[in-house]
C-alpha cells in the first residue's frame, strides 16, 4: 500500500477497482482494521480507527465478502442476528429487526427467517449477507466483490436491487471490484488503482471515462469508455427532441404550422391514443387532410427507462436516425436522435448522474 | 499379585455343557453373572473416553492457536496410542498397582490421539471465508472459537469419539489384566467354552454398538444443519 | 549383569530377565534371557507377519477394484466400523472356542482383524484420486487394468500403507494373547505368569511395547518412502496437519 489517500463522502459508494494484487481488497480491510495499519491512518467521522479496539469497530461497520461466509451452523435468523446479540439487544428487538431486513432485501421473512444456507440458492445467500451486514444498521459497509460468485444474468439483478435499496438507506460504502463495468455501474466514486496499491484515478465515473488522468486509466476503462459512457445516462436525462405529432385526418396546414418549430423535420404519426404508428411520406400531405401514407414505421420506440447505450442500440439495429420516446402509458413525449447522442458524449460530467442516482 | 487363574464356570455333568455345546439353557441361567461385568465395562469405557476427551480437547483448542504444539503433542500421543493396551497395563502395574486406576490410565492414554487429531482436524477444515466473516462482523478470537469455529468441526469431533469409544471398549476387555475386570475377565474365565464367549464377546460388541449409537444420536441433535443440505 | 538394572526397582528386575536367565518361580527350569526372548520374539513376528501378508493379498486387490468400478462402497467404509466394534480379545475366543487352537486358526483369526482397517483405506484411496486424473489417463488409451496399475495405485499407496500400519500394530498388540489359543508369543509371559514370573510379564510388556512402536515406525518410513513426490510437495502445501507416526484412518 503506498500512500493512498481518499476521501468519501457519508451517503455514497466509493468502487476500489483495479488489476488483481493491486491491494484493492487489503484497503479496504484496513478500514476495519482486518489487515493492520502501518503508517498513516484511516478516520471514520474524523475518528481514527487505530483508536479503537478491532472487535468493536468491526461491529459498527458492514461487512460482506465475495464467499459471503454465512455460518453454515446458524439459521438465516440466526447469521443476521449475529452482531445483534454480540451488542446485546434483547429477543424481540432482534426478531423483529431480522424479519425488517429480510423484507428490506426481497425475502419472505416467514418462508426463509429458518432455514439453513445450505438450503438457499446463490442469489438468497448474497441477500442473507447483505442482510447481516445491515443487522445493526451500520452507517458504514465494507464490500468485497459481493456479487462476484453470482451467474451474470442474477448479478445484474442484484446490483439493480442494491442500487434500488441504497437509496433508501444512503449507506457509506466501500466496494471493492475487478470489473470496471460494475464499478461504473455501482460507483458514486471510483478509485481506480494499480499494483503496489497505487492510486492511478479517484473521480466519479463520468469524468473518470470522459477525462482518463493517465495511459494506465484510459487502458484500463477500455476502448469503448465513449460507450460506456452512455450506459451512466438514461433516455429521460437528456432534453428530447420535438416532432410534428399528427393525426389521421387532421389539416395539413397545421401540420406545416408544427413542423416549423420541430427540430425533427418529419411529423410523426400517432394513434388515438397518443401511441407512435410512423413517420408519414410526403405524399401523405399532399391532400387537404392527413392521410396515413408513411414513409417507414415508428421503429425503433424508445422508453423513458432506457440506458443511452441501449437506445443507441437499438438506433443502429434499426438503422434509423430518430426514435420515438414513449412514457410509461405509451405516449410520445419526444424524439431521440443519433446526433443528440454524439452531443451527449461531450456533456460536463457533473451533469451525469451515477451509481444509486442513475439506477431506476 | 493376582493368579490369572481359570475358573470353572460349568457343571460338566451336564452334557450340553461338557460338550461345550452351544446351551442356551446354560445361558438363561447363568446370565446373571454377565450382568454386573457388563456396566463395570460401560462404566470403564465411559469414564476413560470421557477424561480422554476432556484432555484431548483442551490440548487441541491450544494446539490449534500455537502451531508449533502440533508436532509434540502428536507424537508423545502417538506413541501412546501405539503401545498395545496389554502391554500398557503392565507397564503400569509397578507405578500405579492394581485396579481400575491402571486400567483407566492406559485407556484414557489410548484415546488422547484419536480425539485431539479430530478436533484439531475439525477446526483446521473450517472454511477461511466463514472465519473472515465472522472476525469482519466483530467477533473477538474466543466467540469465534466458540461461536463458530467450534459447532462447526462438531461433526469431526464427534466422529472422533464415536471411533474412541468403540475402540475404547475393546481394549476393555483386556483390562481385567490390569485387575480391573469387565467382561473380558468372563470371556477369560473359560475361553473354549462356547456359550460363554458368545454371551461374554457378544455383549461387548452390544456395548459397543449402543455407545456408538449414542453418540450418533447426539450428534445428529446438535448438529442440525448438517442434514438440511439434502433439502433443497 | 544381575545388579546393573537394580536401581530402576521392579522395571530393573524385568531388564535383568530379558537379559539373563532365572529360575522359574514354579521351579525346576530356567526362564528369560534373551535366548528365550529371542525365541518368542520370533513366533511373535511370523505370526503377525503371516497374518498381515494373507490380510494384504486379499485386502489390497479387492479395495483397488471396488474403488475402481466405484462399488460395494458401504461395505468397504464400514467394515473398519464393524471390525472396531469386534473386541480382539471375543474374535480371538470365538475362534477358539468355535474352531480350534493352533497356528492356522489363530493365523485366520488376525488375517479378519486385520483386512477392514486395509480394506477401507484402500478403497477411500482409489476413490479420492482426482476423477480428472482418471479422466486423462482414460482419454490417452489407458486400459483399465493400465489406470489402476500406473495411475490410481501410486496415487492411493500412501494412504493404503496407512491402513497396513494400523493393521499391522494391531496385529502385532493382538498376537500378545496368541497363548490363548497355543501359539507361544510374546504374550507368554503375561498369560502364565507362575512359568515366569512378574519379572517376566513386566520384561515381556517391555518387549511387546518397543515392538509395537518399532513396528509403527518402520512402516511410517516405508509410507514415506512409498509417497510419490509429486504428491508430497501438494499434500505437505495443502495441509497444515501432518502426523508423522499416527494411523491416519481414512475413516474418521
Amino acid at each position: 500500500m503506498d500512500a493512498l489517500s481518499l476521501e468519501v463522502p457519508s451517503g455514497e459508494i466509493c468502487v476500489l477497482v483495479g488489476p488483481s494484487g493491486c491491494g484493492k481488497t487489503t484497503a479496504m480491510r484496513m478500514v476495519n482494521r482486518m489487515i493492520d495499519i502501518t503508517e498513516g491512518d484511516i478516520l471514520l467521522d474524523g475518528r481514527s480507527v487505530k483508536e479503537r479496539k478491532p472487535a468493536e469497530l468491526r461491529r459498527d461497520i458492514g461487512y460482506a465478502i465475495q464467499q459471503i461466509g454465512l455460518f453454515p451452523h446458524l439459521s438465516v435468523a440466526g447469521n443476521i442476528a449475529t452482531v445483534p446479540r454480540l451488542l446485546g439487544w434483547s429477543k424481540d428487538r432482534i426478531e423483529a429487526r431480522v424479519d425488517e431486513l429480510l423484507e428490506l432485501v426481497g425475502l419472505d421473512a416467514h418462508e426463509t427467517r429458518d432455514r439453513f444456507p445450505a438450503q438457499l440458492s446463490g442469489g438468497q445467500r448474497q441477500r442473507v449477507g447483505v442482510a447481516r451486514a445491515l443487522a445493526v444498521d451500520p452507517p458504514l459497509m465494507l464490500m468485497d466483490e459481493p456479487f462476484g460468485a453470482i451467474d451474470p444474468i442474477n448479478r445484474e439483478r442484484l446490483q439493480n436491487e442494491f442500487l434500488r435499496l441504497q437509496r433508501e438507506i444512503r449507506k457509506t460504502i466501500v466496494f471493492v471490484t475487478h470489473d470496471i463495468d460494475e464499478a461504473i455501474k455501482m460507483g458514486d466514486r471510483i478509485a481506480i488503482m494499480r499494483r503496489g496499491g497505487k492510486l492511478a484515478q479517484y473521480a466519479p465515473p463520468a469524468e473518470l471515462l470522459m477525462y482518463p488522468a493517465n495511459p494506465f486509466v484510459e487502458d484500463f476503462v477500455g476502448s469503448d469508455r465513449a460507450l460506456k459512457r452512455l450506459a451512466l445516462q438514461r433516455v429521460r436525462d437528456v432534453d428530447l427532441w420535438r416532432a410534428p405529432l399528427v393525426r389521421v385526418g387532421e389539416p395539413v396546414a397545421e401540420v406545416r404550422a408544427k413542423g416549423a418549430d420541430s427540430e425533427v423535420p418529419y411529423p410523426l404519426l400517432i394513434d388515438d391514443n397518443g401511441r407512435p404508428i410512423g413517420w408519414l411520406s410526403e405524399r401523405a400531405l399532399l391532400g387537404e387532410r392527413v392521410t396515413e401514407e408513411l414513409r417507414s414505421k415508428a421503429n425503433p420506440v424508445l422508453e423513458l427507462e432506457d440506458v443511452l447505450r441501449d437506445a443507441l442500440s437499438d438506433l443502429l439495429a434499426e438503422e434509423a436516425q430518430y426514435g420515438p420516446v414513449v412514457n410509461e402509458r405509451g405516449e410520445v413525449v419526444g424524439v431521440l436522435s443519433i446526433e443528440m447522442l454524439a452531443h451527449t458524449l461531450h456533456r460536463d460530467p457533473e451533469e451525469v448522474p451515477s451509481g444509486a442516482d442513475a439506477a431506476a | 499379585m493376582l493368579e490369572l487363574a481359570q475358573v470353572q464356570i460349568r457343571d460338566r455333568s451336564d452334557t450340553c455343557e461338557s460338550n461345550n455345546g452351544f446351551c442356551p439353557d446354560w445361558i438363561a441361567d447363568n446370565f446373571d453373572r454377565y450382568v454386573d461385568p457388563f456396566f463395570q465395562h460401560a462404566l470403564l469405557t465411559v469414564l476413560a473416553v470421557a477424561i480422554g476427551f476432556a484432555i484431548s480437547f483442551t490440548l487441541a483448542l491450544v494446539a490449534y492457536r500455537r502451531r508449533w504444539l502440533i508436532n509434540p503433542i502428536t507424537q508423545v500421543t502417538g506413541i501412546l496410542y501405539t503401545i498395545p493396551s496389554i502391554a500398557a497395563f503392565f507397564l503400569l502395574l509397578p507405578i500405579t498397582g492394581r485396579g481400575n486406576d491402571t486400567a483407566l490410565i492406559a485407556l484414557v492414554a489410548y484415546v488422547l490421539l484419536i480425539i485431539f487429531r479430530n478436533v484439531l482436524t475439525g477446526l483446521d477444515n473450517v472454511p477461511d471465508d466463514t472465519k473472515d466473516a465472522g472476525r469482519g462482523m466483530g467477533l473477538t478470537d474466543r466467540q469465534l472459537l466458540w461461536r463458530v469455529e467450534i459447532p462447526l468441526a462438531l461433526p469431526e469431533i464427534m466422529a472422533g469419539l464415536r471411533i474412541a469409544v468403540t475402540t475404547t471398549v475393546g481394549l476393555a476387555t483386556l483390562a481385567f489384566f490390569a485387575g480391573a475386570g469387565g467382561l473380558g475377565e468372563q470371556i477369560f474365565a473359560d475361553i473354549t467354552f462356547k456359550s460363554n464367549v458368545v454371551v461374554a464377546g457378544g455383549l461387548a460388541v452390544l456395548l459397543a454398538v449402543v455407545l456408538d449409537a449414542l453418540i450418533l444420536l447426539v450428534q445428529r441433535a446438535i448438529t442440525p444443519w448438517t442434514r438440511a443440505v439434502a433439502a433443497q | 549383569m544381575t545388579t546393573t538394572f537394580a536401581f530402576l526397582g521392579q522395571f530393573g528386575d524385568a531388564i535383568d530377565f530379558i537379559f539373563d536367565e532365572h529360575e522359574s518361580p514354579a521351579g525346576g527350569v530356567q526362564v528369560g534371557g534373551l535366548a528365550e526372548i529371542w525365541e518368542l520374539m520370533r513366533e511373535h513376528l511370523w505370526l503377525s507377519f503371516a497374518s498381515m501378508a494373507i490380510a494384504c493379498a486379499a485386502s489390497i486387490p479387492l479395495g483397488l477394484w471396488l474403488g475402481h468400478v466405484g462399488k460395494g462402497g458401504f461395505l468397504a467404509i464400514n467394515a473398519s466400523n464393524a471390525g472396531r466394534a469386534v473386541p480382539s480379545l471375543a474374535l480371538i475366543a470365538f475362534f477358539v472356542a468355535y474352531i480350534g487352537v493352533g497356528f492356522t486358526n489363530l493365523v485366520l483369526a488376525l488375517v479378519l482383524l486385520a483386512i477392514p482397517p486395509i480394506l477401507t483405506n484402500t478403497y477411500t484411496a482409489v476413490r479420492q484420486v482426482e476423477p480428472d486424473t482418471v479422466d486423462a489417463a482414460r482419454g490417452m488409451g489407458m486400459t483399465g487394468f493400465q489406470i489402476v496399475r500406473r495411475v490410481e495405485l501410486p496415487l492411493s499407496l500412501p494412504l493404503i500403507f496407512g491402513g497396513i500400519r494400523i493393521s499391522a500394530v494391531n496385529v502385532v498388540a493382538t498376537a500378545t494373547i496368541a497363548p490363548l489359543a497355543g501359539v507361544i508369543t510374546l504374550g507368554d509371559p503375561i498369560i502364565n505368569v507362575n512359568t515366569y514370573g512378574d519379572e517376566g510379564r513386566l520384561a515381556a510388556a517391555i518387549v511387546v511395547a518397543l515392538l509395537a512402536v518399532a513396528t509403527e515406525v518402520t512402516l511410517g518410513l516405508v509410507q514415506r518412502a512409498v509417497t510419490p513426490r509429486g504428491l508430497k510437495l501438494t499434500s505437505a502445501g495443502k495441509r497444515r496437519l501432518a502426523f508423522p507416526i499416527t494411523r491416519r484412518e481414512a475413516t474418521s
